[in-house]
């Protein structure tokens, strides 16, 4: 029997529960295996420090309140450049998506800076900014700005005429219009934008920290590096992990919240 | 001051499903002398599309309340024809004249596609059929008795995504409904469907135009949906009406009776005629 035939059989046998914790298996047995094999010095702590000794790291830093601190900068600039990216980007896309003439005019302009990688202005961004909060902040913002543009104005653009037509024949209001169809039928595309940018968000951040910061948790892992804290080094990157899970799970949890209309959505 | 009374008495009582049915329909039968069909006058009327002339003057009446089946070849015109008569479209020249006044609620059109919303319930589906009524207190009960009027009370609560392709129709004749409209437009609207939800989809079709009273108009590729349902069966060729069939047949009609198959074979030897290719027909 293929996959897909069994899929549902699968799906009914499952319990509420136990479906969240099955996906902490593998993350679990990989620790589990690395503690094993650091214990028997199968992998030197110099390549490698055991979980425990992560774990032992990351619980100095928190005492010291450095590790709260590191990751409260970090989490401000991610969400702060976030807003203000991706509000600038949904806003361009509902404009340019809704009215021909603000595509004609900012479209094509958008289009070319969208192949410029974003990383590549670091050096620019640094003459212009230092490195200051806005420099971050700044990165963070653009890095976010285009995925959610795009979908956006891909979602408006997509949206069945036909149901566009069908709002017009019974009546709608322009703002009718694009509160109970338009919106509505982009919802799905946006959402694919919001979590492309939360991916853009982390690794921007990351990247314009360990380069240029005085703080935060790339900053964090950059000191250890020079000090050869390898322990620190790794907890910076499994915490790196965490948010970013963290983000997605936040994303998917809104995503189910709003699109529960859409058959793949819904329980069966 | 009694009616109202008797009113409250039956409502107090525990009424039985089918009881409920047959009220609300009593009650919409009551309202039919109040909206009744409005006439149609179509003058010398011409659609282009670029070069391409597809109504070429079309000169058509229709009385107010009569159901009336559009049919012709695949690209005459006949959903330009509709969408022209639903304001969906302008015409190049002519004029469609309902004889008073209509307001945008009154003309109603169905499509072939249910079109309804994924993202809305059944109920807030059909309430978006009350237009500008929209925000009136009383839209919910309208919604739930047009929902009645098509048997689907049950799925108020449902997402379109988990009906049926009949009932998500059974759905969009019931926000079509819902305004009371005094004109009905239908473009191939069981085009979509299989054969026996098509015959039941026709009864109901034909119960509420008998209900409601409304001018009913009919685009049909099914030459026997067309005999069966319509007082009046117009052939479109060329741009323009080539043959205006009545059908006096008395209602109920049995499908299938020797009558119907008759008028049916003569109908479509009519759109055969002077033409080779039949496969699109
Ligand atoms: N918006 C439009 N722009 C250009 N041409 C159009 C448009 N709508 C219709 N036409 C043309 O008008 C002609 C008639 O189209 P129409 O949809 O009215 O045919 P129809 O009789 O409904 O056909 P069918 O039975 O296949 O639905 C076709 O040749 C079509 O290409
Ligand atoms: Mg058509």
């Amino acid at each position: 029997m293929s996959l897909i035939e069994s899929l549902p059989r699968v799906r009914s046998l499952r319990m509420p529960r136990a479906d969240g914790l099955i996906a902490w298996i593998v993350p679990l047995v990989i620790i589990l295996i690395w503690q094993v094999a650091c214990v028997t010095g199968f992998v030197s702590a110099r390549v490698l420090p055991a979980p425990s000794d992560v774990a032992l790291a990351g619980w100095k830093l928190l005492l010291s309140g450095e590790l709260v601190r590191n990751i409260w900068v970090s989490f401000w600039r991610a969400s702060v450049g976030f807003l203000i990216g991706g509000s600038i980007g949904f806003a361009f896309g509902l404009a340019n998506g809704l009215s021909q003439l603000s595509s004609r005019l900012t479209d094509t302009t958008l289009q070319m800076v969208r192949n410029i990688p974003h990383l590549a202005l670091i050096p620019l961004v640094i003459l212009w900014f230092g490195i200051d909060e806005s420099a971050k902040l700044f990165l963070v913002a653009l890095g976010v700005f285009f995925p959610i543009y795009l979908n956006t104005l891909h979602g408006i653009r997509t949206v069945d005429p036909h149901l566009i037509e069908m709002g017009r024949i019974y009546g709608m209001t322009d703002g009718e219009l694009f509160r109970r169809v338009i919106f509505p039928g982009a919802l799905p595309s946006i959402f694919v934008g919001l979590r492309f940018a939360l991916g853009i968000m982390w690794l921007t951040l990351i990247v314009a920290e360990t380069i240029a910061a005085s703080s935060g948790l790339g900053y964090m892992a950059m000191q250890a590096r020079e000090f050869m804290l390898i322990d620190v080094v790794v907890l910076s990157i499994l915490i790196y992990a965490l948010l970013g899970k963290l983000a997605d799970s936040a994303s998917r949890a809104l995503e189910r919240l709003t699109l529960s209309w859409h058959p793949a959505f819904q329980k069966h | 001051m009694q009616e109202a009374l008797r009113f409250r008495l039956s409502e107090a009582e525990p009424l039985g499903r089918a009881e409920i049915i047959e009220q609300a329909r009593s009650r919409r039968r009551g309202r039919r002398i109040a909206s009744r069909g409005l006439s149609l006058t179509i003058r010398g009327l011409r659609k282009s599309f670029g070069d391409n002339e597809v109504l070429r003057g079309i000169d058509l009446h229709i009385p107010a309340g009569q159901s009336v089946a559009i049919v012709g070849r695949s690209g005459c015109g006949k959903s330009t024809l509709l969408r022209l008569i639903a304001g969906l479209e302008t015409a190049t020249a002519g004029s469609i004249d309902f004889g008073e006044a209509a307001r945008t609620e009154d003309i109603r059109v169905m499509f072939q596609e249910p079109r309804l919303l994924p993202w809305a319930r059944v109920l807030s589906n059909v309430e978006v059929g009350l237009g500008r009524d929209r925000a009136s207190p009383d839209a919910q009960a309208r919604a739930e008795s047009a929902l009645t009027e098509v048997g689907l009370d049950d799925k108020r609560a449902q997402w379109p995504a988990v009906l049926s392709g009949g009932q998500k129709q059974r759905v969009a004749l019931a926000r079509a409904l819902v305004s009371h409209p005094r004109v009905l437009a239908f473009d191939e609207p069981l085009g979509a469907l299989d054969a026996l939800t098509r015959i039941s989809m026709q009864r109901l079709l034909e119960r509420v135009w008998h209900d409601q009273g409304f001018t009913a108009i009919l685009v049909t590729h099914d030459v026997a949906e067309a005999v069966a349902l319509a007082d009046r069966v117009l052939v479109i060729e060329d741009g323009r009406i080539a043959h205006d069939i009545d059908v006096d047949i008395p209602r109920p009609r049995r499908r299938g009776s020797a009558e119907l198959a008759a008028l049916e074979g003569s109908i479509l030897k009519s759109l055969l005629q002077g033409t080779e290719d039949t496969s699109d027909l």
